[in-house]
C-alpha cells in the first residue's frame, strides 16, 4: 500500500497523467465539436489510428516532424470528410459509416505499414520522427509543480490550448453559434437559411483533424513508431469523457484528466505486483463506471428539471387565464 | 378595387406517400391585410403555407409577388422576397438568448466574434418598434410560449418580412397572450404588414381578420371578406355539414363504483405534496370531470391511476382490485384505458404506422398473435375497421403517425383506446389543440361509452368541455379536492373559478359525497 502512495504522489505520476491526458483530449475536443452539430462522431479511434501511421510514414519520408505532423492532421481531417460523406451524403447511419472506419482504420492501418515497410504490427524499419519536447523557462524551476508542467512535448501544450480555442471558437463565433444551433434545432437552423450539411460537414472534419492531432501524437510523440491498434480505445474513452464532461470544453478537460489519469495509474502500477491484465482493465473499468454514474444522474436530473418546468410553465399560463 | 400583391395560382401538392395535400388551390393576398386561412387540421393549410416559404416545393402551380413570378426554392429565396413564418412549431434554439436566435444566419461579426452587443440593441430596437416586448439576453428555454412566439415574429421581422405567415399562433396561448397578440398584429398591419393567419377558431377570426379563405380537404372553397360571412357559414364551409359542438346527453345512469381513491397524496421530486390526501370514488356510466387550474395535481393523479407513477400514500382500487405494486400491463387488464395529454409522447409511437400504433395495447391478445406468429389477416381487419370507425383521415393503415394531422394522430390514440372494451377510461384532456370535427366526434364517443356503462374520469383546462361533459365534478386545487359538484347543470362558470383558485372551499362534508358511501 505504500508503495501504491509513493507512486501515486510523486512528481513523475503528475507528469505522466499530463503526457497520457493529451490523445484523449485532443479527441475528446474532436468529440464535442461533432456532438454539438449534432453528428455524433464515433470514429475518432480509427481516425486516430490512421493519423498515428500517417505521422509515421510522412515524416520518415520527408525527414520532418512537422511535415508527419501536417500530413497526420490532412489525413484526420479527410477521414472526417469521408464520414461526413457517407452520413451526409449517402445517408448511412453515421454510427455504421464510423464503425466501418473504425474497422478498416484496424486492418488498414496494418496493411499499409506492411506494404510501406515490411513490417508487421510495428514501424520498425521507419525512420521517422519525434516532435520536439519544450521548456518551459520560468516554470520549468517552481518545485513540484515545475517538472509536472514543464518537459512535455509541443503537442500535449498544444491539446491543453485547444481546449481554450474551442471554448472561443463555439461560444464567441459565428460559426460556432450555427454549429450549436443546427446541433440542437436543425429545423431551426434551415428556417433561416443556415445549410445544416454544410455545418455538419464542417464540424466533422474539424473532429477529424483533432482525431488526427492525437493520432499523431500517439505515433511522434507518446512513442516514437507505430503499432497496431496503438489507440487502445482512446478514441472511445475520448467519447465518454466529452458526454460526462457535459459537452462543454472544459468539463471534457476535467473528465480527459481523470481518465488520464486511471490510464497513468494503470502504466505506474505495473510495478507492483498486482496481475497485469488487471491493471491494464482500470482505464476502461473506470470509464464504464463514470459513464454509469454520469447516465444516471444525467436522466434524473432532466426528468426532474422537465417536469418542474412544464408543470410551472402550465400553471403559470392557466391563472393569467383565469383571472 | 384593389389588386392582389401576392397570388399562390392552382397550386397542388402530392407528398411521397400520396396525399394530395393541396389541390388546385387559389390563394391571394392584398397589400396590408391580414388574411385568414382556415380549415380543418389535415385540410393542407400548413402545406400551402410551406410552399409559400419555401420548405415544400408543389408539383404544379405558380407564384406571383406584385406582378411578377417568383420560384421560392428555399427559405432563403423567401427571406430575400419579404416573407417570413412562423412555424407551428417553434423554429427556435432553446439554448441560445433571444437575441442570438434574432440574428442566427446572419450575425453581425466584431472581427472574428459574434458582435452579441449588437444583436442585443438592435433585438431591443426592433421590439421597441413592434411593442413586442422581449429580454435579449434571456436563454429561450426559459421563456414562456407567449414570448417564444414574439422572439419568431420579430426574428421574420429582423429579417424584412414584409409578408408574415402565422401557422396557428393562438393553438399554444392563452386568452390573455392572444390578446395580447391581435393588438400586436394590428400594430404590425398599421406599420404596412401583410398578415396571413391559420387557424380553426373562428371567433378569431372574426375578431382579426379581413378577408379569409377557407380550405377542405386541399381544396380552396373560396375567399370571402369576414364581414360578409357568419361563423356558421365558415364552419359548414370548413367541414362540409354543420357541426353541433354541444353534445347531446341523456342523464347518467350511475351503477356501481369501478374507480376508489382513498386518502391518496403523491409527494412529487422536489418533497411537496402534488396530491394532497384526496379521496373520491368513479361509478360506472357517469362521467365526473376533474377541474383545476393545470398543475394543481392532476397530472399526478393521472399518473397514479395508469400506473406511470408509483403510490406513495393511500389506495387506488380499479374494479375491486388495489393497484399498488402493479405494473400499467396489469392495470390496463383490469379494464382501464388511458388518453394521455402528451399524445406525441404517450400516446403513440410517431415513427410507426397507424396500423401498429393501433395493435399497441393488443399485440400479444390471441386474437391477432398466434402461438409464435402474428396474423397479418386478422390485424389489417381490425386496422382497417377502427380507421374506418373512427374516421382516421389516412392513405392506408401502414402511414407513419407522424404524416397525420393533430386531429388524426389524436383519433388513433382513441381508436386504440376505446377498442379494448374499456371499463374505466382516463381522459386526459382528450381534445386539446385537435380541430372542431375530431373534437366533436370524440366527445360524442366518451358518452357513447358512458351509456354503455363505462366509468369516465376526464381531466380537462377546458372549462366548456368539463362542464358540458361531466356528469358530476371534481376541482382540484393545490393537490386538494375544494369542492365537488353533484350535478354541473347547477354549476356557474364564475362558482367553477372560485374553486379552481382556491378563493371558496367546500366543508369537509360535502366534500365527502364524492366518496358515495
Ligand atoms: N411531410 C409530410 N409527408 C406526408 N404527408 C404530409 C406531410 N405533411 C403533411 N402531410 C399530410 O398532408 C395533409 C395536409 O396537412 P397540413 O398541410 O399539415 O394540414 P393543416 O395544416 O391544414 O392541418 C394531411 O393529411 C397530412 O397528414
Ligand atoms: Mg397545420
Amino acid at each position: 500500500m505504500a508503495d501504491f502512495f509513493n507512486i501515486i504522489f510523486s512528481v513523475d505520476f503528475g507528469y505522466a497523467v499530463l503526457r497520457v491526458t493529451t490523445p484523449i483530449l485532443f479527441a475528446a475536443m474532436g468529440a464535442l465539436i461533432s456532438d454539438k452539430a449534432g453528428v455524433i462522431n464515433i470514429a475518432l479511434e480509427g481516425m486516430m489510428l490512421i493519423s498515428a501511421l500517417t505521422g509515421v510514414i510522412m515524416s520518415a519520408l520527408s525527414h520532418s516532424a512537422g511535415l508527419g505532423l501536417l500530413g497526420a492532421v490532412i489525413v484526420g481531417a479527410l477521414v472526417g470528410m469521408v464520414l461526413a460523406y457517407f452520413a451526409l451524403n449517402l445517408k448511412t447511419d453515421v454510427i455504421l459509416a464510423a464503425i466501418a472506419i473504425n474497422l478498416i482504420a484496424m486492418g488498414g492501418t496494418v496493411f499499409v505499414l506492411f506494404m510501406v515497410g515490411g513490417d508487421k504490427g510495428i514501424s520498425s524499419s521507419l525512420a521517422s520522427k519525434v516532435l520536439p519536447r519544450i521548456d518551459i523557462p520560468l516554470i520549468r524551476s517552481i518545485p513540484v509543480l515545475g517538472p509536472i508542467l514543464s518537459g512535455h512535448n509541443i503537442l500535449t501544450y498544444l491539446a491543453f490550448l485547444s481546449v481554450w480555442v474551442m471554448y472561443i471558437f463555439i461560444y464567441r463565433t459565428p460559426l460556432g453559434l450555427r454549429i450549436r444551433a443546427v446541433g440542437e434545432n436543425a429545423d431551426a437552423a434551415d428556417s433561416v437559411g443556415i445549410s445544416v450539411r454544410k455545418i455538419q460537414y464542417t464540424a466533422l472534419i474539424l473532429s477529424g483533424a483533432l482525431a488526427g492531432f492525437g493520432g499523431a501524437y500517439m505515433s511522434m510523440g507518446y512513442v516514437s513508431w507505430f503499432s497496431k491498434n496503438m489507440t487502445a480505445g482512446r478514441g472511445f474513452i475520448a467519447l465518454a469523457a466529452e458526454a460526462m464532461g457535459g459537452a462543454t470544453p472544459h468539463g471534457a478537460m476535467f473528465t480527459s484528466l481523470l481518465f488520464g489519469m486511471f490510464d497513468a495509474l494503470s502504466n505506474s502500477l505495473q510495478t507492483l505486483r498486482v496481475p497485469a491484465e488487471f491493471i491494464q482493465m482500470i482505464p476502461y473499468l473506470a470509464t464504464v463506471i463514470g459513464l454509469v454514474i454520469y447516465a444516471a444522474n444525467k436522466t434524473e436530473q432532466i426528468k426532474r428539471i422537465q417536469a418542474h418546468q412544464n408543470r410551472e410553465a402550465r400553471k403559470g399560463a392557466q391563472e393569467v387565464k383565469l383571472l | 378595387m384593389q389588386t392582389d400583391f401576392l397570388s399562390m395560382n392552382n397550386i397542388t401538392k402530392v407528398y411521397p406517400n400520396g396525399i394530395v395535400a393541396n389541390d388546385g388551390v387559389d390563394f391571394s393576398l392584398r397589400k396590408g391585410e391580414i388574411h385568414a386561412l382556415v380549415g380543418e387540421n389535415g385540410a393542407g393549410k400548413s402545406t400551402l403555407m410551406k410552399i409559400l416559404f419555401g420548405l415544400e416545393h408543389p408539383e404544379e402551380g405558380e407564384i406571383l409577388l406584385k406582378g411578377e413570378s417568383i420560384h421560392v426554392s428555399s427559405p432563403n429565396v423567401a427571406i430575400e422576397h419579404g416573407i417570413g413564418m412562423v412555424h407551428q412549431h417553434f423554429m427556435l434554439v432553446p439554448s441560445l438568448t433571444v437575441a442570438e436566435n434574432m440574428v442566427l444566419g446572419s450575425e453581425p461579426r466584431r472581427g472574428i466574434y459574434t458582435n452579441i452587443k449588437k444583436a442585443e440593441s438592435e433585438t431591443l430596437e426592433l421590439s421597441r418598434k413592434y411593442n413586442l416586448t422581449v429580454e435579449p439576453s434571456a436563454r429561450i428555454r426559459d421563456l414562456p410560449v407567449g414570448i417564444k412566439q414574439k422572439v419568431e415574429i420579430l426574428k421574420a421581422l429582423y429579417r424584412g418580412a414584409e409578408i408574415l405567415i402565422l401557422d396557428e399562433p393562438t393553438a399554444v396561448l392563452t386568452p390573455q397572450e392572444t390578446k395580447e397578440l391581435f393588438e400586436e398584429l394590428h400594430l404590425l398591419k398599421e406599420k404596412g404588414s401583410t398578415i396571413i393567419f391559420i387557424s380553426h377558431k373562428l371567433h378569431e377570426i372574426k375578431e382579426l381578420c379581413d378577408r379569409l379563405t377557407i380550405m377542405r380537404n386541399g381544396r380552396s372553397q373560396g375567399v370571402f371578406n369576414v364581414a360578409d360571412v357568419t361563423e356558421k357559414e365558415i364552419s359548414r364551409l370548413m367541414v362540409g355539414r354543420d357541426v353541433i359542438l354541444e353534445v347531446d346527453k341523456g342523464p347518467a345512469a350511475p351503477a356501481e363504483i369501478s374507480l376508489k381513491v382513498r386518502n391518496l397524496t403523491v409527494v412529487n421530486d422536489f418533497g411537496k405534496n402534488a396530491v394532497n390526501n384526496i379521496s373520491f370514488s368513479l361509478r360506472k356510466g357517469e362521467i365526473l370531470g376533474v377541474a383545476g387550474v393545470e398543475g394543481n395535481g392532476q397530472g399526478e393523479l393521472v399518473e397514479i391511476l395508469t400506473g406511470l407513477q408509483r403510490i406513495n400514500f393511500g389506495s387506488v382500487e380499479i374494479e375491486g382490485e388495489n393497484i399498488a405494486g402493479k405494473t400499467i400491463k396489469e392495470i390496463r387488464n383490469l379494464g382501464t384505458c388511458h388518453i394521455p395529454e402528451d399524445r406525441m409522447t404517450y400516446g403513440v409511437a410517431e415513427t410507426l404506422d397507424i396500423e401498429q400504433n393501433l395493435l399497441a395495447d393488443k399485440h400479444d391478445s390471441p386474437r391477432f398473435t398466434g402461438k409464435i406468429l402474428t396474423r397479418p389477416k386478422v390485424i389489417r381487419e381490425n386496422s382497417l375497421k377502427l380507421i374506418g370507425e373512427y374516421r382516421i383521415k389516412c392513405g392506408s393503415p401502414l402511414e407513419e403517425v407522424k404524416m397525420l394531422s393533430g386531429g388524426n394522430i389524436q383519433k388513433v390514440v382513441v381508436a386504440r383506446e376505446f377498442s379494448s372494451d374499456p371499463k374505466l377510461i382516463i381522459a386526459d384532456q382528450p381534445t386539446r389543440g385537435i380541430d372542431v370535427g375530431a373534437t366533436e366526434f370524440i366527445r360524442k364517443r366518451l358518452v357513447e361509452l358512458r351509456d354503455e356503462g363505462s366509468a369516465v374520469l376526464l381531466v380537462s383546462a377546458d372549462l366548456n368541455e368539463v362542464m358540458e361533459l361531466s356528469d358530476s365534478l371534481i376541482v382540484m386545487y393545490n393537490g386538494e379536492i375544494t369542492a365537488f359538484i353533484e350535478d354541473v347543470r347547477s354549476l356557474s362558470e364564475e362558482e367553477l373559478g372560485l374553486y379552481m383558485l382556491g378563493i371558496k372551499k367546500q366543508t369537509d362534508g360535502e366534500i365527502g359525497r364524492a366518496l358515495h358511501v
